[in-house]
């Protein structure tokens, strides 16, 4: 049982979508994660409802509405055909795109309630040391942060390896597109290649399993922020 | 031209809930200044509305020519030149203690020199603590850090809030001489929040009083304490503090006496050298009052005194009396049947017994 060309493919492009998606998600779920856990606006329920509802909501309903917003009569798709980039569905930014709503939570979660245990003190501490805002952040609250925000990343790149109904939806299955390890597996179960799924299969199941064994391993060498 | 003392001054006003926070008042900007008050009466509140950490607060505050606050500004916590000392343990746990204090150095405005460091670091004993972990430490020792941190930022006047309630009695003992030694060694203008009269005792030159909200008496420290209408309910914890100097130390019977003006003190020799400059504290229940001066008590100071002033006390059995002696004020808790007794009245000469007095510094 060996891996084909295509197999290939599908182990790089599931790796390269799942780094790509844990840096824009650190990059947005950071501001937004902050943003939640301090802000007193009457509205924080509705907008940790909606940043949660992947968490609940079927894989292919997420993925339709991302299908149709992205889609030319959709406003994502009308505004990258006003760029000039065309159409985002069956492309990889397309799936870049739908993977960034799909793992949302299980990136600004474990950074929000972090923040949270982290509480006000250390940042007012800071303050009266004559640190502005923006040094508080890096030099405080991002360090006593650490642990989540591992966590986050572990959550986020594993959650999106394992995406498999919304790829269907947006991306198909492209070889070196969109055809990731997920869809893959399933091409060759549809096709009785058993062998071939087998392997994607034990490569995932090992590398999932290893990537949690680590995850609980940092949290417990360096466990949240305690006062 | 005339000199004009340094001067901070406050209008603050601050709502939140039911509570409401409205505390006026203006003090010298020299020694240690305690804002006193019972628990929840906002001494934590005003403090934190000082430093700029209460960005809803509302009115005015003044640092001599600095304005921190007022209508159109609002200086942020991290430019207002302070130090801040939280109740409780507030050191950076991702930090080992140097870390901690270099956090402080780096941001100080001015380029800090190493023999300042030196002398901080030497003045609360850290050295041995420097490459521990702040989880490691003891609350008195974490506490110790988190002064010398504050110190370290160089600041032009030191915010504590209750540095010692967060402690267990034996680490407060131990916190104590190091807030002594700060106040000795530095001129740092300090606001020390408390509800503890003996700290407020100990510590304080200036007094800020305040309950519910408001402050509501204001005044150097001697004076406040000897006023018979001390605004809060001060209990066992009633009587006054001077200055006085040790005069005489008499080995034979392990006594000191000390000297105030018009009139001097024995009591059991603490340690203090002679001609040092001490704080003595003496309560209203150790005072009793009687008309001759006998001599077969064991009581050691009976000074003659002359009744200023008589009072009511919180116990419909028991009064105040406020005395003095040559220029220092003494209150006496006695019962009211004792003072129809003897009969006193205003402008009495009397003998004051003093059953204990406390070097408190």
């Amino acid at each position: 049982m060996g891996l084909s060309e295509t197999d290939l493919a599908a182990i790089w492009l599931s790796l390269k979508l799942a780094s790509i998606v844990t840096i824009l998600l650190l990059l947005i779920g950071t501001p937004l994660a902050l943003w939640l856990s301090t802000t007193q606006t009457r509205f924080k329920p509705a907008i940790s409802a909606v940043v949660a509802l992947p968490l609940v909501l079927p894989p292919s309903v997420l993925g339709f509405y991302l299908l149709l917003a992205m889609g030319p009569s959709g406003p994502i798709g009308q505004f990258t055909t006003a760029l000039g980039i065309g159409t985002l569905p069956f492309t990889f930014s397309g799936l870049v795109i739908a993977s960034v709503f799909y793992s949302l939570p299980f990136v600004v979660q474990p950074i929000q309630s972090t923040f949270e245990s982290i509480g006000k003190r250390p940042l007012e501490v800071a303050a009266t040391l004559r640190a502005s805002p923006t040094d508080t952040f890096f030099n405080v609250l991002l360090p006593l942060a650490r642990p989540g925000f591992i966590t986050a990343s572990i959550l986020g790149f594993a959650h999106t390896l394992g995406e498999f109904g919304v790829i269907l939806m947006i991306g198909g299955n492209i070889p070196g597109e969109t055809q990731v390890v997920s869809v893959q597996i399933y091409d060759h179960v549809e096709a009785l290649a058993y062998d071939q799924a087998h392997t994607l299969s034990i490569i995932m199941l090992t590398f999932s399993f290893c990537i949690l064994i680590s995850l609980y391993q940092v949290n417990r060498h360096k466990p949240a922020y305690s006062a | 031209m005339v000199a004009v003392n340094p001067s901070f001054s406050a209008n603050l006003s601050l709502r939140y809930q039911q509570f409401e926070l409205n505390a006026q008042f203006s003090i010298p900007l020299k020694g240690v200044t305690a804002i006193f008050g019972h628990s929840g009466c906002g001494k934590t509140t005003l403090l934190r509305c000082i430093a700029g950490l209460e960005k809803k607060s509302t009115g005015s505050l003044q640092f001599n020519n600095d304005t921190w606050q007022d209508t159109n500004t609002f200086t942020p916590a991290h430019k207002r030149p302070i130090g801040y000392v939280f109740q409780e343990a507030s050191l950076f746990p991702h930090l080992s203690i140097q870390g901690n204090l270099d956090f402080a150095i780096r941001r100080a405005g001015e380029k800090t020199d190493a023999s300042h460091c030196e002398t901080i670091i030497d003045m609360l004993d850290l050295k041995r603590l420097l490459h521990r972990n702040p989880l490691s430490l003891s609350g008195g020792e974490r506490q110790r850090v988190a002064i010398a941190r504050a110190l370290l930022i160089r600041p032009k006047l030191l915010l504590m809030d209750e540095p010692l309630a967060s402690l267990g009695q034996s680490h407060k003992q131990e916190i104590l001489p190091y807030l002594e030694k700060l106040k000795e060694e530095t001129t740092l203008p300090v606001l020390y929040v408390s509800h503890s009269a003996e700290e407020v005792a100990r510590l304080a030159d200036y007094l800020l009083v305040m309950d519910l909200g408001n402050i509501v008496a204001q005044g150097a420290i001697t004076d406040m304490l000897s006023r018979l209408d001390f605004p809060l309910t001060l209990g066992d914890d009633a009587g006054v503090v001077f200055d006085a100097k040790v005069a005489t130390i008499d080995r034979q019977w392990h006594l000191t006496k000390a000297v105030f003006p018009g009139g001097e003190l024995w009591m059991r020799d603490s340690g203090q050298q002679c001609k040092q400059q001490v704080r003595i504290r003496v309560l209203a229940r150790d005072i009793s009052l009687s008309l001759q001066q006998h001599q077969d008590t064991s009581i050691v100071n009976c000074l003659p005194a002359i009744i200023t002033e008589m009072g009511n006390d919180q116990h419909p059995g028991q009064m105040m009396i406020k005395l003095r002696v040559g220029e220092i004020a003494l209150i006496a808790r006695i019962t009211k049947r004792s003072a129809a007794h003897l009969k006193l009245t205003t402008g009495m000469n009397v003998y004051a017994q003093i059953k204990s007095v406390a070097i408190v510094r």
